[in-house]
């Protein structure tokens, strides 16, 4: 199969490795936002592998990881799918106008006490 | 000047394939003492050798250089072709122009370039070849079997079988190793102790065979046909030819409260122990670190009721020399411990517990004698999930686990599974694998059985967490083919561990200078073609110390090297490696550089007295090498500071011919 | 002895009681918190892409100001802390990075990695070590029984956080019990809180917040600490009904110190 640029680039970026992994399921077993995910943590392995990557980075699952590293720390062979859950999300948000929040979105997410952090680690995750 | 002949071998493509052997030939035609030169597609056939002794007489060869694969695979082939040639079989070099030439570079040009090179040095070698004669020593008829599981019994009853006498060296108070832990064996079902326990028994009332338990190896020396093994006997503060095994002493011990290392810490024995009713020897044992007597003085109740009188307090550790003529390692294997998979709860619940501890729990012998119950407050689980591959086929990057398939678990799971819906038909029953793993004899149909009639359910997927809450273990886990994360309301969840070679088979390997690998399972002479013996001469293996194997494996690798081991104790002397270390004693300076790095003890100092050049005479102290202990490893040769170490066949002069070749 | 340290923005706003206590306690027990000067955000998450580099610079900076002092680095919030340590590790290993990195350091000075970063109980189990600070505590929390709660942040990836076994910790339960109380130990203590997805998916972070909570009182808690603000949020707004308090605030009563600071 012809790797396409955009699979060469997610798995540059990410550093991660697909064939090593097994297909134990063990990163979707562990993971706290499964329910949330249309695709969960394996999928993104098997599909970025395969160079089916479209789906991914239409799907809301992308803004759903935790980015908790209970897959990467609970996989047995190191694949660490947050990462790649985290390069295909990056791949859309780089993109012109793909921004998720902004700022105008902030105060309806304020409560008493928001701390910094949330917000600014929504951001960071969600917008570039 | 020798009359060389250079014999190229294609090995089919194998080395033809990216060696042009011809001009390899035609090359080494050049060099110095060559006087004949050919190639053939299989060296190693019948007509390949009929072509060299006919080679050896028709151009009077003295010498002889094979261009084919490594020395390890057919030196000793070719050695016994010269032989028949009328040659002295120390005469025959091998270029490894295979495993170091072809068939790690892909283009001809180089591969041609380098084994020519390769065959260079070869012939510069045989220039300066000697005839060499090995030397005899005597074989000690008797064996030496580490470790008393079922696969050191195999071996020793074995050996014993063929009239050899034979030692059991067992670290535990009793024999029998895991499998007398072990419930049913799988996959007839029938019971471990049914089919071990008479094997014990066999071994005990064996003339040939004696038990050494409660006993460590501590030392080795010596080389094959001839070790000298120092073994330490624990003090068990029971005398053991007097004991009777009445028990008695265990009943009245006040000091109850010892975890049960042969039930896994699952219940309590007193200080003074018999591990188990069919433990052979059936001798009581004393646990120093918990008997009161032992640690402050306050006691002595075991002695008051033995009526056969053979407690002593006073035992010491005792050490005993033997002489051995093989040595068999049979040291086994533990699961691997569960503290760096607290994922799954193990250190935080009694309900998570390991296979290893399941088989215990459904022993009739074991905490629960047989009944299925929790740990934690004995009642009977109605839902059980098994977790297969905890900590087996990891990544080497992963922190925790091993690379390896340990093998056994699918086999032992199902058999849980089964077991349990058998007996329990109200227990629902989870497997959660990655892949089943059941290539044996009966063993696939085995597993369908499990789930086709005993409706086990298997789940492709691995389990994520366990969270213990209430008196339920809440498990979430994948389910990979319905693509579904599944929360499981347990009672208990049974890890299948990984299992590792046992914590004493690295020393014990130092001491025998036998190789391991990555994982400390001991390597195998060939994988494939030697797989019961070590590749040091007269160590053989057997069982689960040299990769994971259920019992029926077990069995046979034992038996196995029982009969490598008859076949070496069936000789009365065995031919030595001629190509040994000796000392020019002009040379020698006696600066004990040698003794130091010889890791055999091969090499001693002797006062000698010599003429010295002004007519005097001077006592000097210099090396003598022992023949018969050293291996020829050559580690004294390059620690000697003023050369006066050599290695015969491996001459410093012969090595620089070599080196001089290559940089020509 | 004197350490870099970084509040990080929470701890000098909605969570002023993590670095006051932080400050306090470290006076008590022979530690100078120098704070960096002119520090900026760290970002809250760490961004695992190794063309990353921008959103990593503020913590390089960091980095580099403690090495100028020669000082270790010490953050008190379980996020700063990851952030800071990750992109530390990705300093050390990563060479491709670590060019790109100092291409924009011009100002501060090129950086390599060799700072050390210390989580601020880290620096009480290392540096004060739990018996010392046993003996300093003047107010044993006798009877308590507290959940020390980790979250996702504090501990993984743990090749790179080496702080703890990720999956059976015990530097909160140690300090727990070096100030006299009980730890209780309970499965979810290092799941996920819901972090910053709960901006978006608030039920998610109600869920696992609570599945946390219910935990840690299943398990016998009658309180919870953390060491990062944003999993406090989580699980107080989301109902739990047991204080879920930050860890310092636990060291300074244990050391006597919460009357002064509650003037």
């Amino acid at each position: 199969m012809n790797k396409s640029y955009l699979q060469e680039d997610l798995l540059r970026m990410s550093g991660v490795n697909p064939r090593k992994c097994m297909q134990c399921g063990k990163c979707s077993a562990t993971c706290p936002a499964y329910d949330e995910m249309e695709y969960h943590p394996h999928q993104f392995v098997s599909m970025v592998k395969n160079g089916d990557i479209e789906p991914l980075m239409k799907s809301q699952s992308l803004y759903r990881c935790l980015t908790c590293f209970a897959c990467v720390e609970r996989c047995p062979r190191s694949v660490e799918p947050a990462k790649l859950v985290e390069a295909v999300r990056l791949a859309v948000i780089r993109q012109q106008g793909a921004n998720r929040m902004t700022a105008n979105d902030i105060p309806a997410l304020l409560d008493e006490d928001t701390p910094q952090q949330l917000l600014v680690s929504a951001f960071r995750k969600y917008t570039k | 000047m020798q009359r060389i002949g250079v014999f190229v071998c294609w090995c089919g493509s194998n080395i033809a394939g990216t060696v042009d052997v011809k001009a390899v030939a035609e090359a080494l035609k050049a060099e110095p003492g060559v006087v004949f030169s050919t190639d053939y597609q299989y060296m190693c056939s019948q007509a390949g050798q009929d072509m060299i002794k006919e080679s050896v007489r028709e151009h009077k060869l003295t010498g002889i250089v094979i261009c084919s694969c490594s020395p390890r695979m057919h030196e000793a082939t070719f050695r016994k072709t010269a032989a028949a040639a009328g040659l002295n079989p120390y005469m025959v070099e091998i270029a490894n122009i295979r495993e170091q030439c072809s068939w790690v570079h892909k283009e001809m040009p180089i591969g041609t370039e380098k084994a020519i090179i390769l065959g260079k040095a070869a012939v510069a070698k045989v220039n300066l070849n000697t005839p060499l004669t090995p030397g005899e020593s005597p074989v000690t008829k008797r064996a030496l079997v580490i470790g008393g599981g079922i696969a050191g019994i195999q071996t020793a009853l074995d050996i014993a079988d063929a009239g050899f006498p034979v030692d059991i060296v067992e670290k535990k108070p009793t024999i029998g190793g895991k499998m007398a832990q072990l419930d049913k064996t799988f996959p007839t079902l029938d019971c471990a102790a049914c089919i071990l326990t008479p094997k014990m028994v066999d071994v005990a009332q064996h003339e040939k065979i004696r038990i050494f338990s409660y006993s460590e190896v501590s030392e080795v020396k010596g080389f094959v046909g001839n070790f000298d093994v120092t073994i330490k006997k624990h003090a068990r503060y029971v005398k053991e030819d007097v004991c009777t095994g009445c028990g008695a002493c265990v009943e009245k011990c006040p000091m109850k409260k010892v975890p049960n290392e042969f039930n896994l810490g699952m219940d309590n024995r007193p200080a003074i122990y018999i591990p188990f009713a069919q433990a052979v020897p059936k001798v009581a044992t004393i646990d120093p670190n918990a008997c009161n007597m032992l640690k402050n003085g306050k006691c002595g109740l075991c002695a008051r009721v033995c009526t056969a009188g053979a407690i002593d307090y006073k035992q010491q550790d005792e050490y005993i020399q033997e002489k051995y003529g093989a040595i068999v390692v049979a040291t086994g294997f533990n699961p691997i411990s569960m503290d760096k998979f607290d994922e799954f709860a193990y250190n935080q619940s009694k309900d998570v517990i390991t296979s290893l501890e399941f088989e215990r729990l459904t022993n009739a012998a074991g905490p629960t004698a047989g009944k299925l119950l929790r740990p934690s407050d004995g009642k009977h689980p109605h839902t059980i999930v098994f977790v297969q591959c905890v900590g087996s086929r990891c990544d080497s990057c992963a922190q925790k686990g091993k690379e390896y398939c340990s093998k056994i678990c699918c086999m032992y799971t199902a058999k849980h599974a089964m077991l349990t819906r058998d007996k329990y038909p109200d227990t629902e029953v989870y497997v959660f694998y990655i892949d089943v793993r059941t290539p044996g004899k009966s063993f696939d149909e085995f597993y369908r059985r499990a789930v086709e009639e005993y409706d086990v359910h298997y789940i492709k997927g691995m389990v994520g967490k366990v969270t213990p809450q209430g008196d339920k273990l809440k498990v979430q886990a994948s389910d990979l083919l319905s693509n579904k994360q599944l929360h499981i309301d347990a009672d208990l969840v049974v890890l299948a561990a990984a299992i590792e070679p046992d914590k004493s088979a690295r020393p014990l390997a130092t001491m025998l200078t036998a190789s391991m690998d990555t994982n400390d399972f001991f390597t195998e002479a060939h994988p494939k073609l030697r797989p019961v013996e070590s590749p040091t001469a007269g160590v053989f293996l057997s069982g689960t110390c040299q990769g994971p194997k259920d019992i029926p494996e077990t069995v046979s690798q034992a038996g196995a090297a029982a009969s490598k081991v008859i076949g070496l104790l069936a000789k009365d002397k065995l031919k030595g490696n001629p190509c040994v270390a000796h000392s020019n004693e002009q040379m020698c300076n006696g600066c004990s550089s040698c003794e130091r790095v010889c890791p055999y003890g091969a090499i001693t100092y002797e006062d000698k007295e010599f003429r010295m050049p002004d007519r005097t005479t001077a006592i000097r102290r210099v090396a003598a090498v022992n023949p018969a202990v050293c291996q020829g490893c050559g580690a004294c040769t390059v620690a000697c500071p003023s050369g006066a170490m050599d290695l015969r066949g491996f001459m410093n002069e012969q090595i620089m011919a070599e080196v001089d070749a290559i940089c020509k | 002895m004197n350490v870099s340290y970084f509040p990080g923005c929470t701890l000098k706003n909605k969570a002023r009681d993590l670095d006051r206590y932080a400050r306090q306690c470290a006076q008590v027990l022979g530690i100078t918190l120098e704070e960096v000067e002119n520090w900026q955000c760290c970002g809250g998450v760490f961004t695992t892409a190794k063309d990353e580099v921008a959103t990593k610079l503020s913590s390089v900076r960091l980095l580099q100001a403690a090495k100028a002092k020669e000082q270790p680095l010490v953050t008190v919030c379980s996020a700063c802390h990851n952030v800071v340590k990750q992109t530390n590790h990705a300093m050390q290993i990563d060479g491709e990075f670590a060019a790109k990195v100092n291409r924009y350091m011009a100002d501060d000075g090129e950086y390599d990695g060799s700072t050390q970063v210390y989580h601020y109980l880290e620096l009480l189990r290392d540096v004060v070590g739990y018996d010392t600070l046993k003996d300093k505590v003047t107010n044993p929390l006798k009877g308590k029984k507290i959940a020390a709660y980790y979250g996702c942040l504090l501990l993984r990836p743990s090749s790179v956080m080496s702080m703890d076994d990720p999956e059976n910790p015990t530097i909160m339960e140690d300090m727990i019990r070096a100030l006299g109380a009980t730890p209780v130990v309970y499965a979810n203590r290092n799941e996920c809180c819901g972090g910053y997805v709960s901006v978006e998916s608030p039920a998610l972070a109600k869920k696992n917040s609570l599945a946390v909570v219910e935990d840690a009182k299943a398990a016998g808690a009658d309180m919870i600490i953390t060491a990062c603000p944003l999993c406090r949020y989580n699980l107080v707004k989301n109902g739990a009904d047991i204080p879920v308090v930050y860890f310092t605030e636990l060291l300074a009563e244990a050391l006597g110190l919460k009357e002064d600071a509650n003037e």
